[in-house]
C-alpha cells in the first residue's frame, strides 16, 4: 500500500486548493490534444478538434476537462484508498472506453506542467516530488484493472 | 531526418532566446536530483547532496547544470542534423560517464517544467509540443551511440 507522510498530504492539498478543476481541467485536456495529436482519436464525437486553436475553444473538451479534473478531487481527497477510488472508473476506461493506459500517464504529466505553469516558483522541486508521487499512483490505479 | 516547420524552429528559438541559462540550467539539474533521487549517483564528486537546500545550493551542481543547458545550443545550431552533433557526446556518456540514457528523458522533463515554471501562460501548447519534440529529438540522439 502506498504510504504518505504528513508532509506529502499536506502538499497535495495544499496544491489542489489552488487548483480551479474549471480552468485548469480544459487547459490541460486541451493541451493533451494538441502535444499529442493521436490522442484526439478519443474525441472524434467532440467536433472540431483539427487545430489547436479549435481544440482550445471546443466546448465539449472543455466540459470533458472539468470531468476529469473532478475525479482527481476524490483521489486528494481519500490519498489513502486511491486504488479503491479509481477501480470502477479504471474498469470503464479498460472495457467500454478502450483507452490505452499510457494516455493516463500522458495526461499527468500535461497537468503536472499546467500546474507548473500556473505557479512558477512556487512550485518548488520538493513539491514537485510530491505532486508527481500523486500523479504515479493516481495512473497506476486508472491502469489497475487492465488486464 | 527530423523535419521541422518555420513555426516549430520559431518556437524553439523564441524559448531559447528568453532563456537565462545561468538560472535555468542549475534549476533543472538540481530538480532533477531531488525529483529523481537515484541521478544523484553520478554526482558522487559534488559535495554535499543530502537533501533538497543542500543540492539547490551546491555550487558543483549549478555550474554542471549551465554547463548542461550549453550544451542544448549545439542543437539549436544544428537543428537539421542534431543526431550527428551529438555522436560524440553520446559516446562519450555511454562509455566513460557509464550514464542510464533513460535519465536523458528524466532531465528533459524537469527542464520543460522549470520553463513552464518561468513562461507561465507564453508556454502556449504549441510552444510545448514544438519544445517536446525537440528534447525528445535530443534524447535520443543522446542515446544513439550506446550499443
Amino acid at each position: 500500500m502506498v504510504e504518505w507522510t504528513d508532509a506529502e498530504k499536506s502538499t497535495i492539498s495544499a496544491v489542489w486548493v489552488k487548483v480551479d478543476i474549471n480552468e485548469v481541467g480544459p487547459l490541460a485536456l486541451a493541451r493533451v490534444l494538441i502535444v499529442y495529436p493521436w490522442t484526439q482519436r478519443y474525441f472524434s464525437s467532440f467536433g472540431d478538434v483539427s487545430t489547436p486553436a479549435a481544440i482550445m475553444g471546443n466546448p465539449k473538451v472543455a466540459a470533458h476537462g472539468k470531468v476529469v479534473c473532478g475525479a482527481l478531487d476524490k483521489a486528494v481527497k481519500n490519498m489513502g484508498n486511491i486504488l479503491a477510488i479509481y477501480k470502477s472508473l479504471s474498469e470503464t476506461h479498460a472495457n467500454k472506453l478502450f483507452v490505452d493506459p499510457d494516455n493516463f500517464r500522458v495526461l499527468a504529466d500535461v497537468l503536472t506542467i499546467v500546474i507548473a505553469a500556473k505557479f512558477g516558483a512556487a512550485f518548488t522541486p520538493e513539491i514537485q516530488a510530491t505532486w508527481q508521487k500523486f500523479m504515479k499512483v493516481v495512473v497506476a490505479a486508472m491502469g489497475s484493472r487492465y488486464f | 531526418m527530423v523535419e521541422w516547420t518555420d513555426e516549430e524552429r520559431a518556437a524553439i528559438s523564441d524559448i531559447f532566446s528568453k532563456l537565462d541559462y545561468d538560472d535555468i540550467g542549475p534549476k533543472s539539474l538540481s530538480r532533477c536530483l531531488i525529483v529523481y533521487p537515484w541521478t544523484q549517483r553520478y554526482f558522487g564528486g559534488f559535495g554535499n547532496l543530502y537533501n533538497a537546500e543542500a543540492i539547490m545550493n551546491n555550487p558543483l551542481i549549478a555550474k554542471h547544470g549551465t554547463t548542461v543547458l550549453h550544451g542544448l545550443d549545439r542543437a539549436l545550431k544544428n537543428m537539421d542534423d542534431i543526431k550527428n552533433t551529438y555522436a560524440e557526446l553520446s559516446v562519450l556518456h555511454s562509455e566513460k560517464l557509464h550514464v542510464d540514457p533513460d535519465n536523458f528523458k528524466l532531465l528533459s522533463d524537469c527542464l520543460t517544467i522549470v520553463i513552464a515554471g518561468k513562461m507561465g501562460n507564453a508556454f502556449t501548447p504549441e510552444y510545448q509540443a514544438s519544445f517536446q519534440k525537440f528534447l525528445s529529438v535530443v534524447v535520443s540522439a543522446l542515446g544513439r551511440q550506446y550499443h
